[in-house]
C-alpha cells in the first residue's frame, strides 16, 4: 500500500502558539514550475494587534532576565538550527536556491545565532559609559531594550535576513513581532518551530506572514509598538513608515544591507534598538580641591 | 418572626434545575454575533457607563479612593463627550470620603458590607456593618449571602439575613452577591437567584472578585433566566451585575447582547445593569479610541487609577 505524505500546514507564531490566521485568509506559494509548495497565512490587522499584544506580555520578564540567560536562549537556538539544518535546506532549495546556496545560508544563520548570543552578557560593558562631568556627580549611561519592536523582514531573503533581523532584538533584551517575506515566506515558520524549542518564552518573538503593503499600517501606527525595523529600500514604504509611526514619535529603522554578507551583523544593529539611560548620582569629591573634607 | 413577610413564598427546593450543557450551547451562540462598527461604538459607551469602578483590598487608603473617583468621572478627559462609569464600589470604611469626591457627578457610591467578602460574621454585626455604610452616605449595599448555610440548606436562615439587611438599607438599593464561584453547580446559583429575588434584592450579583471563578457567562446567563422567570410572573424587574473576571470589551459586549437577548432593551441601561471590574474600564476606553482614531492603543496612555 502507497502511504499519503502528510504535508506541514504553514501557521503563524502567536504568544508561543502556532494559529491559523483569524481572518482564515491564505495564499498559494509557487515553486518556479508553478505548481503550489504550500498554503500561507494571510495575516489581517487583528493577527498584527495579538502579536503585539502576546509581545508585550512578554516583554517584562524577558527583558529582566540576566543576560547569560538570554546567552543561554540564543545558544540554544543555534543548536536547535543545526539539528534541523536539512528541512530548512529542503525549504530553501523549494523556495528556488541552489543547494551550496542554501547550505551556506543556513550555516551562516546558525553562527549568526551564536554571534548574537554571545554578545548578549557582553553588550550593556561595552556600550555604556562613565561620562565626565563639570559638578560633583557620578554620571554613567547604561543601555536598555526599547519594548516591542515591529520588524518588516527582508523580502529577498528567507531564512538569513529573518535571523538577522531577529536576533539583535532580542538578544537586547526586546520583544518582537516580524511580518516574514512575502515572496520566501517557507523558513518563518519552520524557524518558529525552532525558536519554540530553544526555551525562548513565548511571545518574545511572534511571526507572521502575509502582505508588507497591507500590514504596515498597523505595524507603525499600534501605539504599544515602541520601533520600527524595515529592511529594505522602497522610499514610498519608508515614508509611508515614518508618517504612521509619528502617531506615538516611534524610532524608526531603516537598513538595506546584503545580509548574507558579513558585515551584515554588528554589534550597531544592537545598539540602535537600545535607549540610552543616564544617571546623575552626587557624590562628595573626598580629598579633592574643591572638597570640605 | 415578621408578620409582614409575604404571604406567598415558592418552595426553594422546587427552583427549576439548570440545564448545563444546554446553557452552554445557549452561551456559545451570544458569542458568535456579528456586532457591527456603528452598534460597537454604541455598545462600548453602554458599557462603560454600566461600570462600577472598584476597589476593594485591604491595601486601600483615603488617597487611592480619591484617585478612583476623580477617574471614575474624568475617565479619559482627551476625548470629550465620554459617560461616567455608574457608581464607585468601596469598603463602607471609604464611604463618606468617596460620597464627598463624587458630589454633584451623579456618579452613585456602592458600598460592600455584611462582612464582605467571606459573609463569615454574626447577623448582628452585618446588621451594623449595613447601617454604617446607609449612614455614611452609600447609595448601593453589595451584600454578600452566607454561603455556608446556604450550601448546609439552611435557605431560611439565608433569606432571612438578605430580608433583614434590605430592612437597614433604607433608599439605598441592595444588591446581593452569591459568589457563585462556591456554589458548585448552576442548580445552586438559580436556587440561590431565586431566594435572594424573592427576598428583597433589588440587583443579584455574581461574585466578590475574590474566588475564582467568577462571572462567567454560563453563571450570569443562570441568574438572568431567574430574573426574566420573576418578571413574567409578577412584572417586577430586578438588576443584575457580573462581577469578576470581565476585563474585556468582547466579553462585556457579548455580555450585553446576552442581556438585550434575555431580558430585552429595558435592562440595557446602569438602573438596571451593571459590571463590577476595575480593569474592564481601561480596555473599553482603548477599544473606544480605537473606533475613533482607527489606531490600536496601548495601555501606557491611559491612567491605572
Amino acid at each position: 500500500m502507497t502511504r499519503l505524505e502528510i504535508l506541514k500546514t504553514y501557521k503563524l507564531y502567536i504568544g508561543g502558539q502556532f494559529p491559523r490566521t483569524e481572518s482564515g485568509r491564505y495564499y498559494p506559494l509557487m515553486d518556479k514550475k508553478g505548481s503550489t509548495i504550500a498554503n500561507i497565512c494571510l495575516s489581517s490587522r487583528k493577527d498584527a494587534r495579538n502579536a503585539v499584544q502576546a509581545a508585550r506580555k512578554a516583554f517584562g520578564s524577558w527583558s529582566e532576565r540576566t543576560a547569560f540567560n538570554r546567552g543561554q536562549i540564543l545558544y540554544r537556538m543555534a543548536e536547535m538550527l543545526e539539528g534541523r539544518r536539512e528541512q530548512f535546506i529542503t525549504e530553501l532549495v523549494a523556495q528556488g536556491n541552489s543547494k551550496t546556496q542554501a547550505n551556506k545560508e543556513v550555516d551562516l544563520s546558525v553562527d549568526r545565532m551564536v554571534y548574537y548570543a554571545g554578545w548578549c552578557d557582553k553588550y550593556v560593558q561595552v556600550l555604556s559609559s562613565v561620562n565626565p562631568v563639570a559638578s560633583s556627580h557620578f554620571n554613567f549611561s547604561v543601555h536598555e531594550p526599547m519594548g516591542v519592536i515591529g520588524v518588516l523582514a527582508p523580502q529577498d531573503s528567507s531564512l538569513i535576513g529573518l535571523v538577522s533581523a531577529i536576533l539583535p532584538a532580542i538578544a537586547g533584551g526586546n520583544t518582537c513581532l516580524v511580518l516574514a517575506s512575502e515572496k520566501l515566506p517557507l523558513c518563518a515558520i519552520t524557524l518558529a518551530e525552532v525558536l519554540n524549542s530553544s526555551d525562548l518564552p513565548g511571545g518574545v518573538v511572534n511571526i507572521l506572514t502575509g502582505i508588507q503593503t497591507e500590514l504596515l499600517e498597523t505595524f507603525a501606527t499600534h501605539m504599544d509598538v515602541n520601533a520600527v525595523w524595515y529592511a529594505g529600500k522602497d522610499k514610498e514604504t519608508i515614508k509611508l513608515i515614518r508618517e504612521y509611526a509619528s502617531s506615538n514619535v516611534k524610532r524608526v529603522l531603516v537598513y538595506d544591507k546584503n545580509w548574507m554578507a558579513a558585515d551584515a551583523q554588528d554589534l550597531y544593529l544592537l545598539s540602535d534598538l537600545q535607549e540610552v539611560k543616564t544617571t546623575w548620582h552626587p557624590i562628595e569629591n573626598i580629598g579633592g580641591a574643591t572638597s570640605s573634607y | 418572626m415578621n408578620s409582614k413577610r409575604p404571604v406567598f413564598l415558592p418552595d426553594f427546593i422546587m427552583s427549576p434545575s439548570v440545564d448545563k450543557v444546554g446553557v452552554e450551547e445557549r452561551v456559545a451562540r451570544f458569542q458568535t454575533r456579528s456586532i457591527k462598527n456603528e452598534s460597537k461604538r454604541q455598545g462600548l459607551r453602554m458599557a462603560l457607563n454600566m461600570i462600577d469602578l472598584t476597589t476593594l483590598e485591604g491595601k486601600d487608603t483615603p488617597g487611592k479612593v480619591r484617585q478612583m473617583c476623580y477617574k471614575a468621572a474624568h475617565l479619559h478627559d482627551q476625548l470629550p463627550g465620554l459617560p461616567t462609569v455608574a457608581a464607585v464600589c468601596v469598603y463602607p470604611s471609604m464611604v463618606r470620603l468617596a460620597k464627598s469626591e463624587l458630589k454633584n457627578s451623579g456618579i452613585k457610591v456602592a458600598s460592600v458590607s455584611t462582612a464582605f467578602p467571606s459573609g463569615q460574621a454574626p447577623s448582628e454585626v452585618k446588621i451594623m456593618d449595613t447601617k454604617f455604610a446607609v449612614e455614611e452616605g452609600a447609595d448601593e449595599i453589595d451584600m454578600v449571602i452566607s454561603r455556608g448555610k446556604f450550601l448546609a440548606g439552611e435557605y431560611s436562615f439565608v433569606f432571612d439575613e438578605i430580608a433583614s439587611i434590605k430592612e437597614v438599607c433604607g433608599k439605598a438599593r441592595l444588591k446581593v452577591i452569591l459568589e457563585t464561584g462556591e456554589l458548585a453547580t448552576l442548580d445552586n446559583v438559580r436556587k440561590a437567584s431565586d431566594l435572594a429575588i424573592h427576598a428583597g434584592a433589588d440587583f443579584i450579583k455574581t461574585s466578590t472578585g475574590k474566588i475564582q471563578p467568577a462571572a462567567t457567562m454560563q453563571v450570569t446567563y443562570t441568574m438572568l433566566m431567574a430574573i426574566r422567570d420573576h418578571f413574567d410572573k409578577t412584572g417586577k424587574m430586578v438588576g443584575m451585575k457580573p462581577a469578576g473576571g470581565i476585563s474585556t470589551s468582547k466579553l462585556a459586549l457579548h455580555n450585553l447582547v446576552m442581556v438585550k437577548e434575555v431580558l430585552g432593551e429595558a435592562w440595557l441601561t446602569n438602573e438596571w445593569f451593571r459590571f463590577g471590574a476595575s480593569s474592564l474600564a481601561n480596555d473599553v476606553l482603548m477599544q473606544i479610541l480605537k473606533t475613533e482614531t482607527g489606531v490600536y492603543q496601548s495601555p501606557e496612555y491611559f491612567s491605572i487609577d
